[in-house]
């Protein structure tokens, strides 16, 4: 949407490590999962940022170190050009009002004790921003922007399907009208015809209110019909970066190739001719990452160097980033 | 031919607190010798319980078979004995779930658990059996066999365990494989390795296969026929490419424009399906599909369309032609 735009968030080599404990009164620190390992990007004003990848290849963390709901065990996250990671108390509150997230899993991740109302309500309330009535009316003017009858103020969440579930987790994430939303898989545990649905309220969202977006989900398809970039990652790293047109017709990482290769398309006469890149193996332990390039064990194009050398992260191309040795 | 096996007018209900669950309604499909049968359709569409009662694996109560026929190799099944039906299950006709897990016996060694069918089934010595699951877990692609027929389920990651289904499935060279979702939990170049491997397996070992998903991607490559179900009923039945090409049921349509496709540049807004499925407590009397459907006209409120064959091997339940949008 918006090539050029002013940068609204970037992040300088991120790291998040987990410590892994031993014992129970004297607990200590036996190792470490490297769930982020140094991850730089930056999402412009308006746009949306898709992050690709398989399952705990470290896409939540990524989402929710940004938003300092994790601690970054290094580097920076700026923005509008404030690093969050020096911020503290009140300070980092005022400028979480303008981020906020929606989760994957609409069941788990609205209070099941708290009704509608309640749950949409409650960041205006902890904001000071409006309460009794003013928080009313607002409650009800976030429940039709989704697409939701007012009336459902007073309901309970298990009252709802998953898809009005999630409608209910996007209107409490608009309530305080933030500048940028983390979509960690927001679909991912929706059928098939409600997905659609909740895409295309994102998207109309995204246009009324100026949003950005960092889009997560394993879903290609759906990531490159949301997203304006995308960001494949595969164990901590980010290993190619392009724009939504370059990155599907031109994948140089064998990971994004063999990835993509791998998503089924649906119609029959495209399936019969495709060829697939089948990987072996499965993904490593983030515990101990391979050395040098990460993908070396399952990579088909691997060379001795990919053994010992980690790949640099470079721009091929203005625009299209990735880490590999032999892209050209 | 007849059918290998023919499925009639089957209905099964759940009889409970809340009332009766009408999951599945009167479904009838037939399967071929050698055939690939693809059965799609959303959450709740009645896939799994139409499956499980085919070998009577649904647990009654609260379920209960109240109509219909199984034939398999013209002996109906739901007319068995229970000895004689444990004979048929996973030998002649076996099954794969998908999720491992509730189906593999944690505190049991893969190997135990592999060598148990084979000397209940085929009658094997201990060595024997030993002998054969080694192959059989070399055949799925586990490397370093012999040694990991000691580890339990939880040492194996889904992708492997999801393997060793598939080789204790095959351990008796069933003539029907039914898959239910088995790559849904997967992330997709793990489902790709699964999937690659089914099919040069169905081409080396010549069973006919019932594969059972929500992703119309993944039916596209493998199966040769497709049912799409919702609430309970068959909607459309049809070879793989006259489904996708020539959707023909107002449902199917849906479903095919509200995926966005990988293989696409343009971006187009994606038709959504309105509303939700029907809750299966209190199925109305006319189309299932009427409250979303935008075809609907009178009729499909008073009176539910049966499959009914429209076109040669392409079956559908509609009332209307969706080429000119006027009734048939
Ligand atoms: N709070 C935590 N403590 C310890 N380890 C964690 C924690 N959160 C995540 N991890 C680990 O970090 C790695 C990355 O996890 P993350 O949830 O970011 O993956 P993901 O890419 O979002 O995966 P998915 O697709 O399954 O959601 C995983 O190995 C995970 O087990
Ligand atoms: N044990 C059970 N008791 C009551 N209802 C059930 C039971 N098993 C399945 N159902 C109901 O039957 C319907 C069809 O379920 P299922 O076949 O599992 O759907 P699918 O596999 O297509 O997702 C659903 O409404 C489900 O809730
Ligand atoms: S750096 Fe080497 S191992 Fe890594 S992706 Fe490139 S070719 Fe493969
Ligand atoms: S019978 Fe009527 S309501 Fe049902 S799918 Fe056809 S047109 Fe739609
Ligand atoms: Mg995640
Ligand atoms: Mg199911």
């Amino acid at each position: 949407m918006n090539r050029n735009g002013q940068v609204l968030l970037r992040v300088e080599n991120l790291v998040k490590w987990f410590p892994i404990t031993r014992g129970i009164i004297f607990t200590r620190t036996i190792g470490y999962v490297h769930a982020v390992d140094g991850v730089s990007f930056e999402i412009r004003r308006g746009e949306t940022l898709g992050l690709v990848g398989e399952s705990g290849c470290g896409k939540s963390t990524v989402g929710r170190t940004i938003l300092q709901l994790h601690r970054p065990t290094r580097g920076h996250v700026y923005f509008d050009g404030i690093d969050l990671t020096q911020l503290r108390g009140g300070e980092l509150r005022r400028m979480r009002r303008r981020m906020q997230i929606i989760f994957q899993d609409p069941y788990a991740s609205l209070n099941p004790r708290m009704t509608v109302g309640q749950i949409i309500a409650e960041p205006l309330e902890i904001h000071g921003i409006a309460r009794g009535k003013e928080a009313r009316e607002r409650v009800e003017e976030l429940l039709r922007l989704v697409g939701l009858n007012p009336i459902f103020a007073d309901r309970y969440p298990h009252e709802f399907s998953g898809g009005q579930r999630q409608r209910i987790g996007i209107a409490r994430a608009l309530a305080l009208q933030p500048d940028f939303i983390v979509c960690d898989e927001p679909i991912s545990a929706l059928d098939v015809s409600i997905q659609a649905q909740i895409v295309n309220l994102l998207q109309e969202l995204q246009e009324r209110f100026h949003l950005t977006y960092l889009f997560i989900a394993h879903d290609l398809a759906m990531v490159r019909h949301i997203s304006d970039r995308v960001a494949v990652m595969y164990l901590g790293k980010i290993v190619e970066l392009a724009d939504r047109i370059e990155l599907y017709e031109n994948p140089l990482h064998p990971y994004t190739q063999a990835l993509l290769s791998a998503v089924p398309v649906p119609d029959p006469a495209v399936e019969a001719r495709r060829q697939r890149i089948i990987l072996r193996g499965e993904v490593p332990s983030p515990v101990n990452p391979p050395s040098g390039c990460r993908f070396h064990p399952r990579c088909p194009i691997a060379q001795e160097i990919c053994k010992h050398v980690e790949p640099e992260w470079r721009e091929i191309r203005p625009g299209h980033w990735v880490a590999c040795h032999l892209a050209a | 031919m007849p059918p290998l096996l023919d499925v009639r007018n089957l209905e099964v209900r759940f009889f409970t607190r809340d009332g009766v669950v009408h999951a599945v309604n009167g479904v009838s499909f037939q399967l071929h010798e050698g055939e690939t049968l693809g059965i799609v359709g959303e959450s709740g569409s009645g896939k799994s319980v139409t499956m499980l009662s085919i070998l009577r694996l649904i647990p009654q109560p609260p379920g209960r078979i109240t109509k219909g026929e199984v034939l398999f190799q013209g002996v109906d099944l739901l007319k068995l004995d229970e000895a004689d039906i444990r004979r048929i299950r996973g030998s002649k006709i076996a099954m794969v779930f998908q999720d491992p897990m509730t189906s593999l016996n944690p505190v049991l060694t893969i190997g135990r658990q592999i060598t148990e069918v084979l000397e209940t089934h085929l009658n094997m010595s201990p060595q024997e059996a030993r002998q054969r699951a080694i192959e059989l877990l070399r055949m799925v692609g586990i490397p370093n066999a012999a040694e990991r027929l000691n580890d339990y389920p939880h040492q194996f990651s889904g992708g492997m365990r999801q393997r060793v289904m598939i080789a204790m499935a095959l351990a008796c060279h069933p003539q029907i494989l039914i898959a239910d979702e088995p790559t849904t939990a997967l992330d997709v170049t793990i489902q790709a390795q699964i999937i690659d491997l089914v099919k040069r397996l169905r081409d080396e070992l010549g069973m006919a296969i019932i594969w059972i998903t929500h992703d119309l991607g993944v039916v596209a490559g493998l199966a040769h026929r497709v049912a799409v179900m919702y609430a309970g009923y068959i909607v459309e039945e049809a070879p793989v490419l006259e489904l996708y090409h020539h959707p023909r049921h107002p449902y199917t349509l849906g479903l095919l424009g509200s995926l966005p496709r990988l293989d696409r540049r343009e971006r187009r807004r994606l038709v959504s399906i309105d509303g939700m499925p029907p809750d299966l407590l209190e199925l109305p009397a006319g189309c299932p599909f009427a409250p979303r459907c935008p075809y609907a006209f009178d009729r499909c409120w008073e009176e539910n369309p049966r499959l009914e064959e429209i076109a040669p091997n392409h079956r559908i339940a509609c009332w209307v032609d969706v080429q000119t949008g006027r009734p048939r």
